[in-house]
C-alpha cells in the first residue's frame, strides 16, 4: 500500500506543473552530488597527482591545518529573494517532498476551495439579489446535500492526510549509522555548534555587522561570522538545546526547524544534497536580540568538509562500523568517498520512489 | 440587612419599565444586561483603539528595513533611548497588541458586548441570571486592562514593559524577564480570566434556566447557541490558563521550578497548558462571530438559516474537537512522531464542521431575496475571508509542512485572516446590524459601505503579502529583517493606511449615528429579522419582558 502510494506520489511529482520548479531543482541538485564525487573519483587512482586535492588527504592527517575559506552564497539559494512568493528552493529530499505537498496538493486545493466559495458567493449575490428574486423560498433543509458537504470534505481530508502523515514519517526516519552529529546550542543571542564525532569543541556563531556582511557579499541579518559546516549527501543529526531561554533553530532551505529548549535534547535530521550556503534565523521569541541571531549553514563536499574539520583542529572518523572498510590512510580517503557515493545519489533522488525502500 | 426592606419598599415604584437609576448608580453599579453590554462595547472600542494604534506603530517600523523609530518610542514611553530599550519596546508592543486584541477587544466586544445585550433578549429573558456577577465581570476586565496597560511603564528586564509575547512562554517569562512588568501582565490575565469564567457561568445559567416558555434549545437563535458553546469553552479552558500562569508567578517569585529544567520542571509543560487554553480561545473568539453571521445572513436573505441543527451541532463539534488539537501550536518543540501525526489528523478534522457552516450560509442565501445593507456586506466578507484563513489553517495543520512555516509570517497571515478579517468582520457586522436596536438610530448607509470596502481592501493588502513573507522564511516577532523581505513588508504597511481610512469612516459613522442618525422603529430590517429583539422598541425598554413572551 505504502509502496504503491509512494510511486503514485513520485509520478505526480514528475507530472504536476506546479511542482515543476521543485522537480527542476531536484534534477539540478541530483546532478551535482553525482558529478561531485565523480570528479574526485578520477584522481582517486592518483590522489597525490593533483596538487589541489593533495591538501585534503593531507589535512586528514591533521599534520597541517590548511586555511578553509567559506563559500560565497549564491543569490536566490538558501536565502530570500526580493518580492519572492514561493518557498526557498529546497536542497533536501524531504524538503522537496514537503514543498511538493504544499505546492502540488495543499495550495491547489486551497485555491480551488476559495474559488468555489467565492464563485458560489458571487453567483448567489447576483442570482438571488432582491431585484432578481423578490420572493424568497422557504427551503431550510435538504438532508442529501448536507450529507454531501460533510462527506466530501472528509474524503478530501483523508486524501490530504495520507501524504502529510507520510511526510512526518520521512522527517522522523531514524538517521543512518554514518550520520554526522552536530550539537546546536541556543544562547541569548547567538548559536553554538559542536561536533562531538570530530572532536570539535563548541564554537559560537554571531551575526555579522552590516559592513562586514556587505564586504563578504552576504545578506545582512542572515550572515554569521562562523558557520555550521556539514557535508553534502550525508545525513546530519542535530542535537538541539538551549542554555537560557527557548530559541528555535530554523533553516528554510533545509525545511528544518527545531526548538532549542533548555533542559531538553531535541533531535532533528536533514540531508542536503547540494553544496551551498543556507541561511536561517532564530524562530522562537527569545528576548531583545531575537531578530539578531542568524543561522548560517554551509553544505560542502566531503573533501572540503574534511578540510574544514582539519582547520578546526578536529579529526575525521570512519563513518560507521559497517562501512569500516574506508581506511584511515590519506590516499584511500578520497577513494572511499566515491565508493560510498553510489549508495547516496540514487536515494538523493531523481526518483523519490527509488528512495522509498531506504526508509 | 436594612437594604432588603428598602428594596422591597422600592419594588412598588418599579412597575414602570423605564425607571432608570441615577448616572453613577446606573453606569458604575449596573445590574442591567443592556447597560453592561454597552459598557463592554465602549470598553472594547477603547481597547481596540489602543491595540490598533500599536499595530500601526509596528507597521510603521516594519515599513522599511533598519530600526527607524523604536529607541525614540521607548524614550517617549519613559524608557531610555537606547538600541536595547528600543528592541525591548518592540517585544512589548507585540505582547500588548496580542493580549489587548484578544482579551480586551474581541472577547469583551463579542461576548461581553453583543452576548450581554442580545442573549437574554433573544431567549425572551428579562436579564442575565446573575446581574451583579455580570457587573463584577465587567469591572474585573476593566481593571485587568489597566493592569496590562500599567505593565508597559514598569521595568520588564531590558526595558519597560513585558516583552514575552502574548504566549508568555517560560523561561523567557520567568528567568528571562526580571522586574514587575511580567508579574503585572500575569495578574492582568488572572483578572481577565476570572472575569471571563464568571461571565461564562452567567451565560450558561441564563441560557439553561431563563428561556421563555416554548423557547426550547432547538429553537434558540444560532447566536445564542454560539454563546452557549463559547461559554463552555471559557469555563473549561480558562482555569487551565489560570493554573499555568499561577505556576509562572510562583516560578518567578517564590522559587518553584514548574517550568525550570534545572529544578526538575519542564518549559514545554507550560506550552501544553497554555495551548490547552489557547486553542479553545481561538474558537472563543470566532464562534460568537459564526452566530452573528448566521443571524445576519438569515435576516438579509429573508430566509430561515439553512440546516439549523447542523449549524448548531457543527459549533458544538468545533468546540469539542477544539479541545483536543492544542499541540499543533507547538509542532516544533520536539515531540514524538506519533503524537505529531495525531495532532495533524485531529486538526484537519476541524475543517469538516467549519465547512458545514460555510456551505450552510451559502445555502441560506440560495433562493433568498438578498439585500446588501452594510451588515450583510460584512457577513459576506466574513464568509470569504474566513474561508481563506481556513484553508491556510489546513496547510499549517500539517506537522511536516509546519516544520518550515512554524513561527513565520505565514502563521501571522493565517491567524489575522481568521481574526482580523474573521472575528473583526463579525464584530463590525454585528455592530451595524444591532446599532439601530441598541441606540434607536440608524447608521449612515453610505459611510457603512465605504467603511466596509476600504477596510476590506486595506486588511487584504496588509495580510495577504504576509503569506509570501512566511513562505520565504521571514520569522515572526522581528523588529528588523533582511533586505529581501522589505518589498512585501512595505506593501503590507501601505495597506495599513487604507485600513486607517476605513476606521475613520467607522468612527465618523458611530458619531453620526449616535447624534444625528434617523430614529428607527422596532424592526428596521423587515420580514427577515425574526428573532425576539426585533419585537421590542428601539432602543428596548430598560427592563424588557416583564411578561414573558410565548414562543410557538
Amino acid at each position: 500500500m505504502a509502496g504503491i502510494y509512494r510511486i503514485l506520489i513520485a509520478f505526480l511529482m514528475a507530472l504536476t506543473p506546479l511542482a515543476l520548479g521543485s522537480v527542476a531543482a531536484s534534477a539540478a541538485t541530483t546532478a551535482r552530488p553525482v558529478a561531485a564525487p565523480a570528479t574526485p573519483a578520477a584522481p582517486a587512482a592518483t590522489p597525490v597527482a593533483t596538487s589541489a586535492d593533495a591538501a585534503a588527504p593531507a589535512a586528514d592527517a591533521a599534520a597541517a591545518a590548511p586555511a578553509f575559506e567559506y563559500a560565497r552564497p549564491v543569490p536566490g539559494i538558501g536565502q530570500p529573494v526580493v518580492g519572492g512568493l514561493d518557498f526557498q528552493p529546497q536542497v533536501t529530499e524531504n524538503g522537496r517532498f514537503a514543498h511538493f505537498l504544499n505546492n502540488a496538493i495543499l495550495l491547489p486545493l486551497s485555491v480551488v476551495i476559495c474559488l468555489l466559495v467565492l464563485g458560489l458567493l458571487l453567483f448567489v449575490v447576483v442570482r438571488f439579489r432582491a431585484g432578481a428574486n423578490p420572493v424568497p423560498s422557504k427551503t431550510s433543509h435538504n438532508t442529501l446535500i448536507e450529507v454531501i458537504w460533510t462527506g466530501i470534505p472528509i474524503l478530501i481530508l483523508v486524501g490530504v492526510a495520507v501524504p502529510s502523515i507520510d511526510l512526518l514519517a520521512r522527517q522522523y526516519a531514524p538517521p543512518p549509522a554514518n550520520a554526522l552529529t552536530v550539537k546546536v546550542t541556543g544562547y541569548q543571542w547567538y548559536w553554538g555548534y559542536a561536533y562531538p564525532d570530530n572532536g570539535i569543541d563548541e564554537y559560537v556563531s554571531n551575526m555579522l555587522d552590516e559592513q562586514t556582511a556587505a564586504a563578504r557579499g552576504e545578506p545582512y541579518h542572515l550572515a554569521a561570522d562562523n558557520r555550521m559546516v556539514v557535508p553534502a549527501g550525508r545525513t546530519v543529526k542535530l542535537i538541539v538545546t538551549a542554555a537560557d531561554v527557548i530559541h528555535s533553530f530554523a533553516v528554510p532551505a533545509l525545511w528544518t526547524k527545531m526548538d532549542a529548549v533548555p533542559g531538553r535534547l531535541n533531535e532533528v535530521t536533514f540531508r542536503a544534497d547540494r553544496p551551498g550556503v543556507y541561511y536561517g534565523q532564530c524562530s522562537e521569541l527569545c528576548g531583545v536580540n531575537h531578530g539578531y541571531m542568524p543561522i548560517a549553514v554551509e553544505v560542502v563536499t566531503p573533501e572540503r568538509f574534511a578540510q574544514w574539520v582539519a582547520s578546526k583542529g578536529g579529526h575525521m572518523v570512519a563513518p560507521a562500523p559497517a562501512a569500516a572498510a574506508p581506511a584511515a590512510t590519506p590516499a584511500a580517503a578520497p577513494a572511499a568517498t566515491p565508493a560510498a557515493a553510489p549508495t547516496t545519489p540514487p536515494s538523493a533522488g531523481a526518483t523519490p520512489a527509488a528512495a522509498a525502500p531506504a526508509q | 440587612m436594612t437594604t432588603i426592606a428598602a428594596d422591597a419598599d422600592h419594588a412598588h415604584h418599579d412597575d414602570h419599565a423605564d425607571h432608570k437609576p441615577g448616572f453613577f448608580v446606573r453606569w458604575f453599579m449596573s445590574t442591567n444586561h443592556k447597560d453592561i453590554g454597552t459598557l463592554y462595547l465602549i470598553f472594547a472600542i477603547c481597547a481596540g483603539i489602543v491595540g490598533s494604534a500599536l499595530s500601526g506603530l509596528m507597521r510603521l517600523e516594519l515599513a522599511q528595513e533598519g530600526i527607524q523609530y523604536l529607541p525614540q518610542w521607548a524614550a517617549m514611553m519613559g524608557g531610555e533611548a537606547t538600541d536595547t530599550a528600543g528592541k525591548h519596546f518592540w517585544n512589548v508592543m507585540i505582547t500588548a497588541h496580542g493580549l489587548i486584541m484578544v482579551f480586551f477587544m474581541v472577547m469583551p466586544a463579542i461576548i461581553g458586548g453583543f452576548g450581554n445585550w442580545f442573549v437574554p433578549i433573544m431567549i425572551g429573558a428579562p436579564d442575565m441570571a446573575f446581574p451583579r456577577m455580570n457587573n463584577i465581570s465587567f469591572w474585573l476586565t476593566f481593571v485587568a486592562f489597566f493592569m496590562l496597560f500599567g505593565s508597559m511603564f514598569v521595568t520588564g528586564g531590558s526595558g519597560l514593559g513585558a516583552g514575552t509575547g502574548w504566549t508568555v512562554y517560560a523561561p523567557l517569562s520567568t528567568s528571562g524577564s526580571t522586574g514587575p512588568a511580567v508579574d503585572m501582565a500575569i495578574f492582568s490575565l488572572h483578572l481577565a480570566g476570572a472575569a471571563s469564567i464568571l461571565g461564562a457561568i452567567n451565560f450558561i445559567t441564563t441560557i439553561f434556566n431563563m428561556r421563555a416558555p416554548g423557547m426550547t434549545l432547538h429553537k434558540m437563535p444560532l447566536f445564542v447557541w454560539s454563546v452557549l458553546v463559547t461559554a463552555f469553552l471559557l469555563l473549561l479552558s480558562l482555569p487551565v490558563l489560570a493554573a499555568a500562569i499561577t505556576m509562572l508567578l510562583t516560578d518567578r517569585n517564590f522559587g518553584t521550578a514548574f517550568y525550570d529544567a534545572a529544578g526538575g520542571g519542564d518549559p514545554v509543560l507550560y506550552q501544553h497548558l497554555f495551548w490547552f487554553f489557547g486553542h479553545p480561545e481561538v474558537y472563543i473568539m470566532i464562534l460568537p462571530g459564526f452566530g452573528i453571521v448566521s443571524q445576519i445572513v438569515s435576516t438579509f436573505s429573508k430566509k430561515p438559516v439553512f440546516g439549523y441543527l447542523g449549524m448548531a451541532y457543527a459549533m458544538v463539534a468545533i468546540g469539542v474537537v477544539g479541545f483536543i488539537v492544542w499541540a499543533h501550536h507547538m509542532f516544533t518543540v520536539g515531540m514524538r512522531v506519533d503524537l505529531k501525526m495525531y495532532f495533524t489528523a485531529a486538526t484537519m478534522v476541524i475543517a469538516v464542521p467549519t465547512g458545514i457552516k460555510i456551505f450552510s450560509w451559502l445555502a441560506t442565501m440560495w433562493g433568498g431575496s438578498l439585500s446588501f445593507k452594510t451588515p450583510m456586506l460584512w457577513a459576506l466578507g466574513f464568509i470569504f475571508m474566513f474561508t481563506v484563513g481556513g484553508v491556510t489553517g489546513v496547510v499549517l495543520a500539517n506537522g511536516g509542512v509546519d516544520q518550515n512555516l512554524h513561527d513565520t509570517y505565514y502563521v501571522v497571515a493565517h491567524f489575522h485572516y481568521v481574526l482580523s478579517l474573521g472575528a473583526v468582520f463579525a464584530l463590525f457586522a454585528g455592530f451595524y446590524y444591532w446599532i439601530p436596536k441598541m441606540s434607536g438610530r440608524m447608521y449612515s448607509e453610505w459611510m457603512g459601505q465605504l467603511h466596509f470596502w476600504t477596510f476590506f481592501i486595506g486588511v487584504n493588502i496588509v495580510f495577504f503579502p504576509q503569506h509570501f513573507l512566511g513562505q520565504q522564511g521571514m520569522p515572526r516577532r522581528y523588529p528588523d529583517y533582511a533586505h529581501a523581505y522589505e518589498y512585501w513588508h512595505h506593501i503590507s504597511s501601505l495597506g495599513y493606511l487604507v485600513v486607517l481610512v476605513g476606521l475613520f469612516f467607522f468612527f465618523a459613522n458611530v458619531f453620526y449615528t449616535l447624534f444625528a442618525g434617523k430614529k428607527v422603529g422596532a424592526n428596521p430590517w423587515g420580514e427577515g429579522a425574526t428573532t425576539l429583539e426585533w419585537t421590542l422598541s428601539s432602543p428596548p425598554p430598560y427592563h424588557q419582558f416583564n411578561e414573558l413572551p410565548r414562543i410557538a
